[in-house]
């Protein structure tokens, strides 16, 4: 492998890594916040790259898709927490697979009304559309660099909200000591419903922004909640941080893994799983249990 | 008074699996058995779930090993011995139930259901990306295992019939062998290590191995479950590994109820019949099916429980603690 | 009470033992013996590192130096679960039992973990005759026999923390940990507890952590004091009364300890 190789290589791992981890941090910080773990979170990823797709078509702006499909998203989610995921509050784990899993059939069903089964492709917006060469035989799409760059800012904006503001105060907060916080009495209510609002904007801007460089298909959604689990476990639960280190190690391994090792590309993600696991139950940045 | 409305209900259901057969067409029968089927994943799904405590995602892999093992073993031409490809199945299913489990086990709650959700879409992957047995599209097997001592054939499992009692037999087995294991002080212990971890591990309790020899039971029962459902539609695909089978087996044994054995095969007709109704009236029968779910997490806590505690009052209930899992709430 | 304070056998050691989380010693150092026939006390201010002192000893939390010893046997490394199977019973600060079953059911349990087949996977649990006669003793040493049917979750809190020390007791264990078992307790059924450990004594070696002083120097053959996660003093009640330190940092702002009855 030349260097050339390597350098496009390690960019779409990075940049693969980079919608790993705005997807997984939506989910982790739903759990880390709301104790709900939501199977669903998959779903919207896949919601967002149809969202994409339709509104794409229809106005042909694909600012208008971006925006769009994480508005609708947004709203979504404060409907959803308001009907069924504040019953779920303080409920069994058991009670939110289940719920969640009631929601994907639901959504699914709703994708297969609105959008029909077909596989779909978006184009990116025009003057992204282009490639840059590197060498002679060998050039990059403008759009996956412009991905990477704009995945880099929604990152920074995550962790400067979570690092700086008072929400995001009490973000950490809740994701080290639910009780607590709880006991505190710190209002919970409204921050819980537009932090399940901006999990599913965060998975549906995920779905959003790969739509032009990968296929759009009912199945979509299903892969990614479970590369999202992957992420969050060798990242450590709660931790948005965490998220970043786990999606850039499966972004690396799932790259790399499938130029050097083709035949079992697929599993080396769940072996980097399974060392975790050894290694640190918990995850790399989660906390160990007294 | 509770005991004897017990023996009555379990003597009706027994007179009515045997009679059913000879009463109603094939295809009730065909539907019967699957049903039967389900009920022994969701039963082996339930030693782990609700008298463990554990939310395992992961169940189908076991089931669809099970299946894979008997396509795998059955030759193209040839039916395959139903006394190699049986302990193949559930053995491969217990190997794979062992190593994931010891994985998982050392996670907690959430991460838990992460952690199995994982390792089940991994198997999946496994089949649906190689060429193992038709890859993506799934292989058929062509004949039923044949169960035969030197030549001589036992049973005709090609016989609807005979497949329908086979099956049968296996679910009272299982019923037999789980309601063993959750009265024993194995499974008083397991409840124990659900009701409180801190607690029954100061008392000298090995959780690990406790959870794990669960888990490994539970997998290889699902394995037998796979095998008789491979061997029932004489197909095999990824999508029998996957995990939104996992969550509609969960469902069933949330309708059946948590604390009973023999619960989640009721959940499991409950889940099936209504597929069966909705699949002939709707095209959009999932938009139904999960709007069902939803009203059952939300409503039914307790599964069929609820309802049945409504209509004749509290039974008799002899398993050892009464909790749900909800002591696992939190991480 | 000074003749079983003369017990020289060591049951349980801790050598130099400390536990850091991230920058913060919560236990530094500490180095004591619990011998059979005794009741050691450990006291000291909130925050001394008592209960974690417990956790150490008992497994719950793994030391991040020193060694335990159990009947001369290393068991620094031995998981909470093998330590209980060596021997050692432990109660909780914050009631651990199993609340949704009967007090009946709690007992038995914990004669099961110590029974010949604990896991034996046929047979009903509930017909093992040595488990149940072990299970009924235990409830007859502390007064809860005629509560046996009752939901764990509806006794009163001072007899919750009674079935406590009763399942402890059903896993006939040499070695008793106790981290503070008076605690919210009301006078007559702290009364009660006072007795029943005071019964330990014989035949266990009992480690007792307790804020309650006047039960602490009735109880206590021997005493150690510490603050801030390590060892202030120790040795008999008598001489760590009188000790400057533990008055200084201790004793001084509980003036009832004065008063006890040691």
């Amino acid at each position: 492998m030349d260097l050339a190789t390597f350098g496009v290589q390690l960019l779409n791992a990075i940049q693969y890594g980079m919608v790993l981890f705005l997807v997984a941090s939506g989910l982790t910080l739903v759990f880390g916040i709301l104790g709900v773990i939501n199977l669903a979170h998959g779903t919207f990823y896949m919601l967002g790259a149809y969202m994409a797709y339709g509104i794409a078509a229809a106005t042909g702006s694909f600012w208008l898709a971006l925006i769009g499909g994480m508005a609708i998203a947004f709203v979504a989610g404060l409907a959803l927490e308001n009907v069924f995921i504040r019953r779920l509050y303080g409920r069994d784990h058991l009670a939110q697979v289940l719920l969640s899993f009631g929601l994907i059939l639901v959504l699914d069903d709703i994708r297969q009304v609105v959008f029909g089964k077909d596989v779909h492709s978006v184009a990116p917006p025009a003057f992204l559309s282009g490639s840059i060469q590197l060498t002679d035989n060998m050039s990059y799409p403008v759009y996956r660099l412009a991905l990477c760059g704009f995945c880099l800012a929604i990152a920074a904006a995550i962790f400067l909200v979570v690092q700086r503001t008072k929400v995001g105060m009490v973000i950490r907060a809740g994701a080290e000591n639910r009780e607590m916080t709880r006991a505190l009495g710190i209002g919970f209510d409204q921050i819980n419903r537009y932090v399940f609002a901006t999990g599913i904007a965060l998975a549906a801007l995920g779905g959003i922004l790969v739509s032009p460089i990968s296929t759009v298909f009912p199945g979509m959604g299903d892969g990614m909640l479970i590369l999202s689990f992957v992420v969050i476990v060798v990242g450590g639960i709660g931790s948005i941080a965490g998220a970043a280190i786990g999606a850039l190690l499966i972004g690396l391994t799932d790259t790399f893994g499938k130029v050097f090792f083709p035949n079992i590309s697929s599993v080396l993600i769940y072996v980097l799983m399974a060392g975790v696991l050894l290694w640190r139950p918990n995850g790399i940045l989660g906390r160990r249990e007294a | 008074m509770a005991a004897y409305r017990t023996i009555i209900a379990v003597a009706v259901l027994l007179a009515v699996a045997l009679a059913l057969p000879f009463t109603v067409p094939t295809y009730y029968v065909q539907f019967a058995s699957k049903v039967l089927i389900m009920g022994i994943l969701a039963m082996a799904l339930n030693l782990v779930v609700g008298f463990g405590g554990l939310v395992s995602l992961c169940h189908a892999a076991f089931f669809g090993l099970g299946g894979y093992a008997l396509a795998l073993a059955t030759p193209k031409y040839d039916p395959a011995s139903f006394f190699v490809s049986f302990p193949f199945a559930v053995g491969s299913a217990a190997l794979a139930a062992l190593i994931i489990g010891a994985l998982a086990l050392r996670t907690r709650g959430v991460y838990f259901i992460m952690v199995t959700l994982a390792f089940g879409e991994m198997l999946f992957f496994l089949f649906h990306d190689t060429a193992i047995a038709g890859g993506s599209d799934g292989t058929f097997i062509n004949y039923k295992p044949e169960v035969a001592i030197a030549g001589t054939m036992l049973l005709d499992l090609d016989r609807p019939l005979v497949f329908y009692f086979a099956v049968l037999t296996c679910l009272l087995a299982t019923i037999a062998l789980l309601t063993m294991l959750v009265r024993s002080p194995f499974g008083h212990a397991l409840a124990a290590a659900r009701d409180n971890e801190r607690r029954a591990r100061s008392l000298g309790f090995p959780i690990f191995r406790l959870r794990l020899t669960a888990f490994v039971i539970s997998g290889a029962i699902a394995g037998v479950a796979g095998y008789l459902a491979a061997a029932q539609f004489g197909y095999v695909a990824p999508q029998m590994l996957g995990w939104h089978l996992s969550a509609t087996v969960l469902v069933m044994v949330l309708i059946g109820g948590l604390r009973s054995v023999a619960g989640p095969l009721i959940g499991a007709f409950v889940l099936l019949g209504l597929e069966e109704v909705l699949k002939t009236a709707t095209e959009y029968w999932k938009l139904i099916e999960g709007l069902v779910v939803i009203a059952i997490v939300l409503a039914l806590p307790d599964g069929m429980r609820h309802l049945l505690i409504a209509a004749f009052g509290p039974a008799n209930d002899d398993t050892p603690t009464v909790t749900s899992v909800a002591e696992a709430k939190h991480v | 009470m000074s003749e079983a304070g003369h017990s020289q056998t060591v049951s349980l050691q801790a050598i130099s033992l400390s536990k850091h989380f991230g920058g913060l010693s919560a236990v530094a150092d500490v180095s004591l013996d619990v011998h059979s026939d005794e009741i050691h006390a450990v006291i000291g201010p909130n925050g001394a590192g008592k209960s974690t002192l417990i956790n150490l000893l008992s497994g719950d939390m793994q030391a991040s130096a020193g060694a335990i010893m159990l009947d001369g046997r290393n068991v620094t490394r031995l998981a909470a679960e093998r330590r209980a199977g060596a021997g050692m019973g432990r109660s909780y600060q914050k009631t651990t039992i199993f609340q949704q079953s009967s007090v009946y059911q709690n007992v038995r349990l914990a004669a099961q973990a110590h029974s010949k087949a604990p896991l034996r996977m046929f047979g009903s649990a509930m017909s093992d005759v040595a488990v149940n006669d072990a299970a009924h003793a235990a409830l007859v040493r502390t007064g809860l026999a005629s509560r046996a049917a009752m939901p764990a979750n509806k006794l009163s809190h001072g007899e919750q923390r009674q079935l406590e020390i009763a399942m402890v007791l059903a896993t006939g264990p040499r070695i008793i940990l106790l981290d503070e078992p008076l605690a919210g307790m009301g006078l007559q059924e702290a009364r009660r507890i006072v007795d029943l450990i005071a019964s330990l004594r014989e035949g266990h070696a009992v480690l007792l952590v307790e804020h309650d002083m006047d039960a602490v120097f009735e109880l206590a053959d021997r005493l150690t004091v510490m603050q801030d996660g390590r060892v202030i003093a120790s040795g008999l009640p008598g001489e760590v009364r009188t000790d400057p330190a533990v008055r200084a940092a201790y004793l001084g702002a509980h003036g009832g300890a004065d008063g006890g009855a040691a």
